[in-house]
């Protein structure tokens, strides 16, 4: 077996979200390559060499890269996928965006959100907003996945001594331009991959109120979440949002506040390690899957539980 | 013949309209023949729908594993093709597009998921009679049906709440060519592009795609409305096309296996804490996370 994963950077450095799909790929076994298609991409392949357990560093270094662009994207893996048994890439926006045209193009299917490696044709993947997990058998050619990051331990990012080799440009498309890019700038830690989450959910109530979150993240150190009514209410933007449909997150401790407990929401937090809910309703369903359980006014709890930290 | 721009097309109807208009027909045959023309100019917008388990309904999973239970459970519009729906009926009432086709491929009782796209504003449905068969042939299938509608526009959801794949609409742009845009919150159609915001893991990015596109709808792209009652009288008399793969030619399959169906993980029950104070302890003490 050879494996191709795709590596996720912003063209200066690696997502920790790389170590996870490479765990993946690992576990299905045999040799494992690492594609890089960036635009002034070398400082992100030099730190991918030091890998472990990365054979080779495949580098396509071109402006069509530059934003990932799922058309031009998927026709440099196409390219690229000759001799390999299996193609993978994290379960981000990034990876959901193009993988699943890779596929299409080998004529295969996709699987999406791989969260275990049974055997090389064999994985678990959850369905249903996780209320279910499926174990498929996939007898495509070649088999093309994306993996939930929250599901596997990265590997070490040092050790390795892969060898660098660059790949040709191919099928750069014109049909998709990119316009530009809106991104949140935060101090805190980035959600997915943060080992405290505090999130905040429609009884918070506006966005000014959503002070009384960060103040407990920052407390605590944590990433800052949301349920998705607290984001189509816009109190806070839309890549806060953990859920089914959103980000999922599985940090040492989450904290819900002001959160129901849709199982569409559960979907992206119950495999946090400690799970803490503050809700002012004592029947609601998160205290379901709550360790540790407040039935109190956000306004005075929350408070007063980052003053006594 | 491909999908051409809409400014090339223009050309084509504009001089028979303009003969016609100006030397034969009657004042009531000119005021159709212009908006017809009018119409060609506009371009067809072609919507997948998927039926799936009601998002209010939690499954359970079949005590033999093989499957999940759907057995007298409801079933509803695929929330993300209320969205796609709702886009692409809008876009029709702002003047952009001139026929809404809703397309679904599944087991006659999907049909009702297209009478609910028809009652919501589609113009006219087709359902593909196919079950039990994989990602890639849905997205051929759908391929299929594009070359014969030739649409301007696909609108698709971005992921369907039962097998959760989000993959349908890439895989498809993938099978025409077609340039895409994924997780769409919002779509300005501009001439032969379109400009189209996506949410993306770190904030929004906005792309600009070429026409004909494959665009697939994420929460906040709109509301969708409900169906009225007369619409949905109304909806019963749009016309429902069924076609069979054989019919669309093309073979259809399933490389994958469901080998078993399990609940997930149970959470051991937790504790209601009377206190701050006793939260605090518990999650230092007991938990040890701080
Ligand atoms: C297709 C689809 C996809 C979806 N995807 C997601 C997703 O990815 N993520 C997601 O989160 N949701 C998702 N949802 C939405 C989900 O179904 C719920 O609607 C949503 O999670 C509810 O958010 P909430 O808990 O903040 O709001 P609500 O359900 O309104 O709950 C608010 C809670 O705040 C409590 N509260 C109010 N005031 C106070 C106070 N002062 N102090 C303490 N507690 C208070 C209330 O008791 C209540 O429990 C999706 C839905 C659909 C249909
Ligand atoms: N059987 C189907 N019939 C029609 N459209 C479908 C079907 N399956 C998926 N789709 C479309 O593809 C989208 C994404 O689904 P999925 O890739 O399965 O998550 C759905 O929201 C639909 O728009």
């Amino acid at each position: 077996m050879t494996i191709l994963v795709i590596a996720e950077h912003d063209n200066q450095s690696l997502k920790p979200v790389t170590l996870t799909t490479l765990a993946a790929a690992q576990q299905i076994g045999g040799d494992v390559d690492l594609l890089i298609a960036g635009h002034n991409c070398q400082a992100v392949a030099q730190a991918a060499a030091t890998i472990s357990g990365v054979r080779k560093v495949r580098v396509a270094d071109d402006a069509a890269y530059e934003h990932q662009l799922a058309e031009s994207l998927s026709n440099l893996v196409l390219s690229a996928a000759e001799g390999y048994s299996h193609i993978l890439a994290a379960a981000t926006t990034t990876g959901k965006n193009f993988l699943p045209r890779v596929a299409a193009l080998l004529g295969v299917n996709q699987l999406s959100e791989v969260s275990a490696v049974l055997a090389a044709d064999t994985f678990k993947r959850p369905i249903y907003a996780g209320n279910a997990i499926a174990t498929v058998k996939s007898a495509d050619a070649v088999k093309v996945m994306t993996v939930r990051g929250t599901s596997f331990e990265p590997v070490a990012a040092t050790g390795g001594t892969a060898t660098i080799e660059p790949v040709a440009v191919v099928g750069a498309s014109a049909a998709s331009r990119f316009v530009k890019e809106e991104l949140a700038v935060s101090d805190r830690p980035e959600l997915t991959a943060a080992s405290k989450v505090v999130s905040g959910g429609r009884g918070v109530g506006s966005g000014e109120n959503f002070s009384v979150i960060y103040a407990l993240a920052d407390k605590l150190g944590a990433a800052v979440g949301a349920s998705r009514a607290a984001v189509d209410a816009g109190f806070v933007p839309n890549d806060m949002q953990v859920g089914q449909t959103g980000k999922t997150v599985a940090p040492e401790l989450y904290v819900a506040v002001g959160i129901s407990g849709a199982i569409q929401h559960l979907a992206g937090m119950k495999d946090s390690k400690v799970i803490v809910a503050i809700n002012k309703d004592e029947e609601a369903p998160i205290f379901q899957v709550a360790d540790y359980g407040l039935v109190a006014d956000l306004f005075t709890a929350v408070p007063e539980l980052t003053s006594k930290l | 013949m491909r999908w051409q721009p809409a400014h090339q097309r223009y050309r084509k109807t504009e001089r028979p309209g303009f003969w016609h208009t100006t030397f034969w027909l009657t004042q009531g045959q000119q005021e159709r023949a212009a908006s017809h023309n009018k119409r060609k100019l506009l371009m067809k917008i072609l919507v997948a729908v998927k039926r799936v388990i009601d998002y209010n309904v939690k499954v359970r999973v079949k005590a033999d594993q093989s499957d999940v239970d759907l057995a007298n459970v409801k079933m509803a519009l695929n929330p993300f093709c209320e969205i796609a729906i709702e886009e692409a009926v809008r876009l029709k009432e702002k003047g952009v597009a001139s026929e809404v086709v809703v397309v679904s491929i599944g087991a006659k009782a999907c049909q009702e998921q297209i009478r609910t796209a028809l009652a919501l504003g589609a113009d006219r449905g087709i359902q593909v009679e196919a079950e039990n068969i994989d990602a890639l042939s849905i997205a051929r299938l759908l391929a299929k049906v594009a070359e014969q509608e030739q649409p301007g526009m696909i609108i698709l959801g971005k992921q369907s709440i039962d097998s959760d794949n989000n993959q349908t609409g890439q895989m498809l742009g993938a099978l025409l060519d077609w340039p895409q845009a994924t997780f769409a919150s919002e779509v300005v159609i501009e001439g032969d592009s379109a400009q189209v915001t996506r949410e993306v893991d770190g904030g929004l990015q906005t792309l600009a795609i070429s026409l004909p596109a494959v665009v697939t709808t994420d929460l906040r792209l709109n509301e969708p409305r409900y169906a009225s009652l007369p619409n949905i009288m109304k909806a019963k008399k749009k016309p429902l096309d069924v076609l069979t793969p054989e019919q669309l030619g093309v073979s259809v399959g399933n490389a994958l296996t469901l080998v078993k169906v399990e609940p997930p993980a149970e959470r051991q029950a937790g504790i209601k804490v009377g206190s701050v104070d006793e939260l605090i302890e518990k999650l230092r003490n007991e938990a040890k996370v701080l």
